[in-house]
C-alpha cells in the first residue's frame, strides 16, 4: 500500500473552487459532507442532494450521463459513500460515458458518525481501483497546486473521469439543503427538462 | 369439454413459453425504456441478449442489484425510463436504496425471475425466495407475481404503466414455473 500523507486541503474551498466553473453542469453529491459542501458552495436546482442511498451516488450519476450525454455530470462524494459502492466503478468503466466525472473527497474518515477511519486511512487506493477498472483519467490530488490542474479536467476531459481528493477531517459548519426527495427531484427535472415533463 | 378447453389451454401456454422473453422485450421498447441494468439470472438470458442487440436501448451489467436501482434514478432524473432485470437473491441486495426511490418517487420497474421455489434443487436459495415479497413490500415496492408465460407480457405492461405513470417502484416476479427450475447436471 502506497505510503500515507496528511491531507492539507479544506473541503469547502475545494468544492467551492470546482463548482464556480460548472457552467450548466448536473451534480450529484453523496450523503452527509459532500451533500453539506455542495450547498455550501451555492444551491442549485441542477444539484441533486442524497441524503440516504449510501454507495449510489456514483450510479446516480452513470444513469444521468447515459440519459444526458451532451450535459457534464459531475458527482462528488466521500470516501465511505464510494466505499459502499465499489462495484460501480467496474459498471461505469464498462459504460465508459464520456461527460461524467467523479469526485472523492477523501477525509479518510466516516464524518457523520464520529470519525471513525475509513479503508483509505490504511492505505487503500480508490483513483488505482478507478484506473484499474478502466477510467480514462484518474488521479489523487494532495496540493492546491495539483487541484488547479485537475479542475478544468472535471469540467472537460472526456470521461470517465475520477479524482480522489485528500481533504482534512476537519469539520465545517452544516449547510443543509432541501431534504424533501420529491421537491428535490421536481426542481431537478424541472430545470433540465422543463416544467411539462418535470411531473410526468 | 372441460379436458378439452384444458388442453388448448395448455397447448396455448407451451405454444408461448419459450415467447415470454421477447414478448417483455416488445413491451420495454413500447414504453421508451432506454436503459436496462441487468444482473444475469438464466431465466433472463434470451431478455439480456435482446436488450443488447437493439440499439434503442444500453444494456448495462452490474455488479450488484441495488446499483441498478440507483441507476434508475439517475436515468429519470435525466429523461429516461429504464428497468432492472435480476433473479430474487438479488431483491435482498436492493432494499436500503429502495429506500432512496421510495423518498423521491422515482418510478421503478425491476423484472425478477424466482429462484428457489417451484421445483427448486438448491437448498441456499429458498430463503431469500421465501423473503422477497415481504422485503420487497416492507420497503413500498408494488408486487405482481406471474406464473403463467401466457400472462407474462400483459403482467409486465400493466406494472410499466403503474411505475411510470403514478411513480411507484413496481417489482414482477416471474415464476420459477415459467422460467423452469435449473437444472444441476
Amino acid at each position: 500500500m502506497a505510503r500515507h500523507k496528511n491531507p492539507t486541503l479544506d473541503r469547502r474551498k475545494v468544492v467551492a473552487e470546482i463548482l464556480k466553473q460548472r457552467g450548466d453542469a448536473l451534480v450529484v453529491a453523496g450523503l452527509g459532507a459532500p451533500t453539506w459542501d455542495a450547498a455550501a458552495a451555492g444551491d442549485s436546482p441542477l444539484n441533486f442532494y442524497t441524503w440516504g442511498g449510501m454507495g449510489g451516488a456514483a450510479m446516480i450519476g452513470l444513469g444521468l450521463a447515459l440519459a444526458q450525454p451532451k450535459r457534464r455530470v459531475i458527482v462528488i462524494t466521500g470516501d465511505g459513500e464510494l466505499l459502499m459502492g465499489l462495484g460501480s466503478l467496474a459498471t461505469i468503466a464498462v459504460q465508459q460515458p464520456r461527460n461524467l466525472a467523479l469526485i472523492v473527497l477523501d477525509n479518510e474518515r466516516y464524518g457523520e458518525t464520529g470519525m471513525q477511519d475509513t479503508h483509505t486511512r490504511f492505505g487503500v487506493d480508490l483513483a488505482g481501483m478507478a484506473k484499474a477498472a478502466g477510467f480514462r483519467a484518474s488521479g489523487t490530488v494532495y496540493s492546491a497546486a495539483r487541484l488547479k490542474n485537475w479542475i478544468p479536467r472535471f469540467h472537460r476531459q472526456a470521461g470517465p473521469v475520477f479524482c480522489d481528493i485528500k481533504v482534512t477531517s476537519q469539520p465545517a459548519p452544516m449547510v443543509l439543503p432541501v431534504r424533501d426527495g420529491p421537491t428535490l427531484r421536481n426542481r431537478f427535472r424541472e430545470a433540465l427538462l422543463g416544467a411539462a415533463e418535470a411531473c410526468q | 369439454m372441460q379436458k378439452r378447453v384444458e388442453s388448448q389451454v395448455t397447448s396455448h401456454e407451451s405454444r408461448n413459453s419459450g415467447s415470454w422473453p421477447d414478448d417483455i422485450h416488445g413491451v420495454l421498447a413500447g414504453m421508451g425504456v432506454k436503459q436496462v441494468g441487468y444482473v444475469p439470472d438464466s431465466g433472463h438470458a434470451r431478455l439480456i441478449n435482446l436488450v443488447r442487440a437493439d440499439r434503442g436501448m444500453r444494456a448495462i451489467p452490474l455488479t450488484t442489484e441495488e446499483e441498478g436501482v440507483a441507476l434508475a434514478v439517475g436515468a429519470w432524473l435525466g429523461g429516461e425510463r429504464s428497468a432492472l432485470l435480476m433473479q430474487s437473491s438479488g431483491a435482498g441486495n436492493c432494499i436500503n436504496m429502495l429506500g432512496m426511490v421510495n423518498e423521491c418517487r422515482v418510478p421503478l420497474l425491476a423484472l425478477v425471475t424466482m429462484r428457489g421455489h417451484w421445483g427448486e434443487f438448491n437448498p441456499w436459495q429458498v430463503p431469500m425466495s421465501q423473503a422477497t415479497v415481504p422485503a420487497l413490500e416492507a420497503i413500498g415496492v408494488v408486487v405482481h407475481p406471474v406464473d403463467r408465460a401466457a400472462e407474462v407480457s400483459e403482467v409486465v405492461a400493466a406494472a410499466a404503466r403503474l411505475a411510470f405513470n403514478t411513480c411507484r417502484m413496481v417489482a414482477v416476479l416471474i415464476s420459477q414455473r415459467v422460467v423452469g427450475a435449473k437444472a444441476f447436471k
